[in-house]
């Protein structure tokens, strides 16, 4: 008779043992002609490397990419392969919009947690230069039906059903199916509704730029980046830029409104890159003298109703930061370093205005507010603003740099006391990741 | 990296153009076959020839290697190798017999076919017959390298006193010298001290070793890694960070770990340390390869230039030994440093003042080294590479690169593995007896020793 299996009862926390990612470039840039693929298996080379795990099998990875040619159904698979890692390494793709490479990190986590696997790596990667390009709907329907036609006349039948507005390729956007706003049309929507001012804005943009310049000079990125393709720093940084330069720039969302305020500056600019973070098990890290620079403590997804406007389409981190705290027990002050996505930098003012706003909170999302964020621990090395948004890579970027920083500041404490670190990345379809993480 | 003109004098119709004009004729190099270690050997049989103990102890030494050892041959047989052990003279004139039979076997040696003379260092305390005889060697030796043709290489181990025939250092040195290993060595006399120790397996004697090779990403460091890695050792590749993503490509081709780090940086030495003993427990062997030109003559040079290449050539490879030494317990079997020294730094080099400051400081950091290392087993030496094909030398203009390559006895560029090979036969047990020494991977280079 054979055994009754036995559950994987015991849970435990999940190691990050180490990051990669190449530099981000900007939509057209110094990675105009690499794919997905390229990228995706640039920033895995550069994790296998640093961690010298050629030939190892690991448990599973997990990566996506919001913008996929439909080529790429396998594109993680095909990143393994050719990564060098062991071909026997499975592999699977995933997409939650923004949060897709922190939704990756979540999943291979938990199967960590459960003792499913010892180790994996969870990855993200997006090309805006490299975006596919479909073909019409109809155009698409009738080459479909023209390829089962059998006969000529029925094949000349479905041409001339053809107009000449059928033949214009269709470009992706990131306008919203339920309501044909862009996001930034939605964010400048949310921006007004919290009162949130140009200076406040650019303000967070100027931060941004210049902590994350200041991080490369200190080298903090030497064991988190592998250059790619020329570029050894983000396209997108401006170490130079001032709150006078800021202030030049025209706004580009929100025109038809009062006093719009959203520009190129304080937007995320559309970008090509890739990032990837190693996962395990403590005493998988441990058998191979690795790390643990960070543990994943707990993670919390949430959506909004932005369609019939109950709430913004980016604030999603509203709710699902409020729920995490309040199921671990955890306050903001508990944080070391908080990390918002800055999609825009009006997405991390209205966040951080929400999760201050009692009234709101109670009303909203049924909890009291989490209160105010110290800005001397947010975004300590720079975020998206200034590195740039290639939207599935951005989860893995933040995760890997949390996770260094609390490895940082946990060797410099001699407490030993536990350092922890919170995560909001908002994402599209009104959606959001949130994830704790404790060195 | 390609190196037309030896291709057209080894190939076809070009080939019968340049023997009928007499021109030079590079030969293809026999090289160490990746997946056929050290076999064959020898490209044919090893005649040894002398007489007494020392040679027989040489020819009972090599037959354990499975080799075809003989003491004579019959004119008109295709020999591999020829061992001149001259050991035992006291006196000039009892070279004669024993050279003048090896030259009668110089017209059947096979194409890369190897001499190598086995002497006694010569010192000022001998009888000066003694001394001619034994000093007498060195000319002879690189004499005939710059006689030999085909590939064929001349080199010769000179023994100290005390020190016996049948110890792996000897053995270990000659069948570097004898093997494919050593195909751009010519002309070089290595003094061997010690008695060395006979690896497990003589095709990876670096199995279970921890190397750290600075400047990995790309030329010559890359080729150090894969040889080191071939010969059983585990490498750390270091680079600097803008060389990251060549660094783990070459890491990830040799199954390593790649260390992005500036080795001038304050804390290079400690992070490197913090990797080997987390990762590996252990870090017996320090390739100090990273190395700067910043060329200009001297009337024009710059405090950039000049400060960049002693900070990058030597000052950062002194600051590294010396955490190095204070973290011996990594190196159980005695820490070995190997740094790359250049012919410039021997034989200076126009327009290359901070450069050959650099090199030749390298050489005396070696010396100094050596004996502090040598009271735990380890060991200090430097090679000294000619003129190498890589993207460094590939950059020199046209006719100057061609005029270079070909002044050496061999009339053509290295390649990276041939540094690489000298650089993992000195990392290796055998070799514990060579210490302090700078081995040139020349092709036996005109310009200086």
């Amino acid at each position: 008779m054979p055994k009754p299996s036995k559950p994987a009862s015991t849970t435990r926390r999940a190691a990050v043992v180490g990051a990669n990612r190449i530099p981000f470039g900007k939509a057209g840039g110094a990675y105009a002609a690499a794919s997905n693929l390229d990228m995706l298996t640039a920033a895995l080379s550069g994790l296998v490397a640093r961690h010298g795990l050629a030939g190892e099998r690991l448990g599973d990875v997990m990566a996506g990419a919001v913008l996929k040619h439909s080529r790429d159904f396998n594109l993680t698979r095909e990143a393994v392969l050719g990564a060098s890692l062991s071909p026997q390494t499975p592999a699977a793709d995933l997409q939650r919009a923004c949060a897709t490479s922190l939704e990756a990190t979540w999943d291979v986590a938990n199967k960590i947690a459960l003792g499913q696997i010892e180790s994996g790596i969870a990855a993200g990667v997006d090309s805006t230069s490299d975006a596919p390009i479909v073909v019409s709907d109809r155009l698409r329907r009738t080459l479909l039906k023209l390829s089962r036609a059998k006969t000529v006349p029925q094949r000349l039948q479905l041409l001339a059903g053809l107009r000449p507005g059928d033949l214009v390729p269709v470009a992706p956007d990131t306008a919203e199916p339920r309501t044909g706003l862009s996001m930034g049309e939605h964010q400048a929507l949310t921006t007004r509704e919290w009162g949130i001012t140009r200076e406040a804005q650019d303000a967070v943009a100027l931060a941004s730029h210049h902590n994350l310049a200041a991080a490369y000079e200190r080298g903090f990125f030497d064991d988190l980046m592998t250059p790619y393709r020329g570029l050894t720093r983000d396209e997108a940084l401006r170490p130079d830029t001032s709150a006078e330069k800021l202030a030049k720039l025209k706004p580009v969302f929100g025109l038809k409104g009062e006093s719009p305020s959203m520009t190129a500056g304080n937007s995320t600019p559309l970008s090509d890159g890739a990032a990837a973070v190693l996962l395990a098990s403590d005493e998988w890290a441990a058998e191979r003298g690795l790390p643990v620079l960070a543990h994943v403590v707990d993670a919390e997804a949430a959506a909004v109703d932005f369609v019939r406007g109950e709430d913004g389409l980016l604030m999603a981190g509203a709710y699902a930061v409020p729920r995490l705290l309040a199921r671990t027990g955890l306050g903001l002050d508990d944080f070391a370093f908080v990390e918002i996505h800055e999609a825009f930098a009006s997405t991390v003012l209205t966040t951080t205005a929400a999760w201050a706003d009692d009234d709101w909170s109670r009303r909203k999302v049924g909890l009291p507010a989490i209160g105010q964020v110290d800005p001397a621990r947010l975004n300590v090395v720079g975020s998206s603003l200034a590195a740039g948004h290639p939207f599935a890579a951005t989860g893995a970027r933040i995760v890997g740099t949390l996770a260094k920083l609390l490895a940082e500041r946990k060797a410099s404490a001699a407490d030993g006391a536990p350092v922890r670190g919170l995560i909001s990345v908002c994402a599209a379809g009104g959606q959001a990741v949130a994830m704790i993480l404790e060195a | 990296m390609n190196d037309t003109y030896l291709e057209l004098v080894n190939s076809g119709f070009t080939k019968q153009i340049a023997k009928k004009l007499g021109l030079p004729r590079p030969a293809r190099l026999r090289r160490t076959d990746p997946r056929r270690v050290d076999d064959p050997l020898v490209p044919g049989p090893v005649v040894v020839v002398g007489e007494g103990p020392d040679a027989d102890a040489v020819a009972t030494g090599l037959l354990a290697w499975d080799l075809d050892v003989r003491r004579t041959v019959a004119v008109g047989t295709r020999v591999g190798a020829i061992v001149l052990v001259l050991t035992d003279i006291v006196d000039p004139t009892q070279a004669s017999q024993r050279v003048l039979a090896t030259a009668g076997m110089l017209r059947d040696l096979a194409p890369s076919g190897r001499v190598v003379t086995l002497s006694r260092a010569a010192s000022a305390e001998d009888d000066p017959a003694v001394a001619a005889a034994r000093a007498g060697v060195e000319g002879l030796t690189r004499s005939l390298g710059k006689e030999l043709r085909a590939g064929a290489t001349a080199n010769g181990l000179v023994v100290a006193d005390g020190v016996a025939l049948e110890v792996p250092a000897v053995l270990g040195a000659l069948r570097f010298f004898l093997s494919a290993r050593s195909a751009f060595v010519d002309g070089q006399l290595l003094p061997v001290d010690g008695a060395g120790a006979a690896p497990q397996d003589w095709t990876r004697p670096l199995e279970g070793r921890v190397a750290v090779v600075t400047g990995a990403a790309r030329g010559i460091g890359a080729a150090i890694a894969r040889v080191l890695t071939r010969d059983g050792a585990r490498v750390i590749g270091v680079d600097v960070p803008a060389a990251g993503d060549s660094l783990s490509a070459v890491m990830n081709e040799v199954r390593g770990v790649a260390l992005q780090l500036d080795i001038t940086a304050d804390d290079a030495a400690e992070r490197v340390i913090e990797v080997a003993r987390a990762r590996f427990g252990r870090l017996d062997l320090v390739v100090h390869n990273a190395g700067i030109t910043r060329d200009k003559l001297l009337a024009n040079m710059t405090p950039e230039r000049w400060d960049s290449v002693i900070a990058v050539n030597i000052a950062a490879q002194l600051r590294m030994n010396e955490a190095l030494l204070a973290a011996e317990d990594l190196a159980p079997d005695g820490l070995r440093i190997v740094s790359l020294a250049s012919t410039s730094g021997i034989a200076g080099n126009r327009g290359q003042t901070n450069y050959g400051y650099s090199k030749a400081a390298v050489i005396g950091a070696t010396q100094a080294l050596a004996p502090r290392l040598a009271r735990a087993g380890g060991t200090a030496n430097a090679v000294a590479p000619g003129f190498i094909e890589t993207e460094m030398t590939a950059r020199i203009p046209a006719v100057t690169r061609q005029v270079a390559r070909r002044l050496n006895s061999l009339q053509q560029g290295g390649q990276p593995v041939d540094v690489a090979e000298a650089i993992s036969f000195l990392a290796s047990p055998q070799a514990a007896g060579v210490n302090g020494q700078v081995l040139r991977v020349c092709g036996q280079n005109m310009v200086g020793r």
